[in-house]
């Protein structure tokens, strides 16, 4: 086969590469279909997101963010002739649905769990990730190989497989309903995939910068901060990433495991009912809000992430 | 400074013997190589001295003191790689400066001293540039001031050029010699690489298959090489061996292979009748018709001032350097004569130079 020919299977005709192209946007914007409707869902009137066929042109309202933060009450017509004028929009648009604010909802303490044990545990796992990879990468472990292997097991069913078994355990220990139990069951999910993508991330990195540090008075722990360590940052972000998501998005257990004060958001944002059938437009509100934190903490990552994921073309 | 001193070490890694018993001293001041092929314990040994590899037996002095089971950070030795390990997230005056850092050294002092070394290195241009985007030349430029900057009691170098071009690593080999030549720190350099070697080493160590098989100053491992394995590894081309069987007398100075008689530096042993080998330098061998030791020349390879000529004989091949105006032509038969009192002899099932007049010399001057 000719040279010439070989180049024309890499790259592509401006035709084929416009068709290809067409087909990525085309998927990338079906697979957005879901995002965008629980999107445009949180602005709709609870009325607006039942009816049929779907409006896709509304005219916006706030009222399922207020609903997803508020808990209310119904009154009588003569009880809200005897209230004062309202004093901010969002009682006002509560009234106009002859209710009153009774008090804030759930939803913040909710999200603040999901905060705590997502982020709690994506910082545990990448720190002990980052220790373990380093030893199993750079010291002669007995059976590292096989250790390697056991660590991974922890992935090879399905989370839930387990879940009665740890129930049951957790309400014997006390950490049932726990920010604690959370963090640590998280971890012990997250961190040998921690383990495996650092592991990567530091056989790339020569052993010659260590040593170089050894050399020049360092400890060992001192050439790890000063000298491995930024040199993993790509890997760490990327890990980071990887663990938040898991965490942030892991519905099963926190179902099982989570009913008041160490419930995240994800078993939350499906109860929150309102009149007559679940409040649409409050979920959609609440899902929105979730998506978030993960998407700024990606953003920030981003940079990071994309070297990163390229994993072992990275270096030189 | 220092002097290093290495006692009977051994290293192994599993059934795998890196480096066996290797002796050998490396004197205050003094520019080490160690020389042989890839794989043959040289970096080994290096890494042991550096303290990066721990021996499986045997001792490390530095200056007296036992260093054997110290840590790399303990020894004040500094280390430049084979690949330079240049942080790369650092600058060039982070780098040259990050072992100062853990020294305690005060902030205005370690600017004086990264200045003061870049200047020695005609490096003080690039110094806030980062590593990334340096030439071959100024990485190695940079990996050389971070070892300086500290004044180690030694350096030691692990192939510091072998990734240089051919061009940049003529002007480093210089460049390294005259630098030691200024600070005169006891340095050990690891090559493969003879003609590294030859033109900066002040006392060499040819290694093979973890085994020192010779010791000694440039022009001595050149024109004394104590095995066929030395001879054979140093000089361009090398030396040329040709097989011959007989017993020697102690006080011999002339053997026959053929029908020609050559004189050799006479024998300081008795040798039984055995495989030998004489070995001649390509430039040790002349033309001459008279000679009853002939072969047919097959290849000339012009050089300008020289010319390499290859010439059939009997009992084996032999590439001759000859000055580049004498006439010779391919298919010619020639006569050969040897400078013999530059000759040597091997034992071949040992690859040992027998002892002659030639070591004699070694006696007096390389004493």
């Amino acid at each position: 086969m000719s040279s010439t020919t070989a180049h024309s299977v890499v790259e592509p005709g401006r035709y084929l590469r416009f068709f290809a192209g067409a087909v990525v946007v085309v998927y990338a914007l079906v697979t957005m279909i879901p995002l965008v409707w629980i999107f445009i869902t949180g602005f709709k009137t609870p009325q607006d997101s039942i009816s049929y066929p779907p409006k896709v042109i509304f005219e916006p309202s706030l009222e399922g963010y207020v609903n997803l933060f508020t808990t209310r009450t119904r009154q009588t017509p003569d009880y809200m002739a005897t209230l004062p004028p309202p004093e901010t929009w969002y009682d006002e648009l509560v009234r106009s649905r002859q209710m009153v604010i009774a008090g804030p909802s759930k939803f913040g303490e909710r999200f603040m769990n999901s905060i705590i044990i997502g982020f709690g545990s994506t910082f545990l796992s990448v720190f002990l990730g980052t220790l373990a990879a380093y030893a199993f990468s750079r010291f002669r472990i007995p059976l590292a190989d096989d250790l390697l292997f056991f660590i991974l097991s922890t992935r090879m069913m399905p989370p839930i497989a387990v879940a009665i078994p740890i129930f049951l355990m957790y309400r014997t220990v006390g950490l049932s309903d726990t920010h604690l139990g959370m963090i640590i069951l998280y971890t012990t999910v997250n961190v040998s995939l921690a383990v495996w993508l650092l592991k990567g991330f530091v056989d790339e990195i020569p052993r010659e910068y260590e040593e170089a540090a050894l050399i020049d008075g360092y400890t060992r722990f001192q050439a790890f901060v000063k000298v491995v360590l930024p040199q993993m940052a790509t890997g760490i972000a990327a890990t980071a990433i990887f663990c938040l998501i898991f965490a942030w998005n892991e519905y099963a257990f926190a179902l099982l495991l989570t009913s008041g004060t160490a419930q995240t958001a994800p078993p939350f944002i499906p109860t929150i009912i309102g009149e007559g059938g679940l409040d649409w437009p409050a979920i959609g509100a609440g899902v929105t809000l979730f998506l978030l934190p993960v998407l700024v903490f990606t953003i920030l990552l981003r940079k990071h992430l994309l070297r990163g994921i390229t994993f072992g073309a990275v270096r030189k | 400074m220092a002097e290093i001193r290495v006692d009977s070490l051994k290293k192994s890694f599993g059934d795998f013997t890196a480096v066996k018993d290797s002796n050998f001293t490396v004197e205050n001041g003094e520019f080490f190589v160690m020389l042989g092929p890839s794989g043959c314990g040289k970096t080994t040994t290096l890494r042991m001295i550096a303290g990066l590899e721990m021996p499986s037996s045997g001792k490390i002095l530095l200056d007296g003191d036992d260093v054997t089971f110290n840590r790399a950070s303990h020894r004040d030795i500094a280390f430049v790689f084979q690949l330079f390990a240049l942080y790369p997230h650092m600058n060039v005056r982070r780098n040259i400066g990050f072992p100062l850092i853990c020294q305690g050294i005060g902030r205005t002092e370690i600017r004086r001293r990264v200045e003061e070394t870049a200047r020695l290195l005609r490096i003080d241009h690039i110094l806030d540039k980062p590593v990334s985007g340096l030439a071959g030349g100024d990485r190695q430029r940079v990996a050389l001031g971070r070892a300086i900057v500290r004044r180690p009691k030694a350096f030691l170098m692990d192939e510091p050029l072998g990734t240089l071009d051919t061009e940049f690593r003529d002007l480093m080999v210089r460049e390294l010699r005259e630098l030691h030549n200024n600070i005169g720190a006891t340095t050990v350099y690891v090559t493969h690489d003879q003609i590294e070697a030859m033109a900066m080493a002040d006392k060499i160590a040819v290694m093979n298959h973890g085994v020192i098989e010779q010791f000694g100053p440039p022009q001595e491992i050149y024109d004394r090489p104590a095995t066929m394995y030395v001879a054979d590894f140093i000089g361009s081309p090398p030396m040329n061996f040709l097989a011959f069987r007989a017993s020697l007398p102690k006080g011999g100075s002339n053997i026959d292979i053929g029908n020609a008689s050559i004189e050799i530096p006479e024998l300081r042993e008795e040798v039984e009748e055995s495989d030998l080998m004489l070995g001649v330098r390509p430039e040790h061998i002349r033309l001459d018709d008279t000679s009853a030791f002939r072969g047919k020349v097959i290849g000339t390879e012009y050089l300008g001032t020289t010319q390499i000529v290859t010439i059939s004989t009997d009992h084996g091949q032999l590439k001759a350097r000859f000055a580049a105006d004498i006439p010779v032509r391919e298919g010619e038969t020639v006569g050969l004569s040897f400078a013999g009192e530059r000759l040597s002899v091997f034992d071949r099932g040992s690859g040992r130079a027998l002892h002659s007049a030639l070591h004699d010399t070694h006696a007096e001057t390389g004493g």
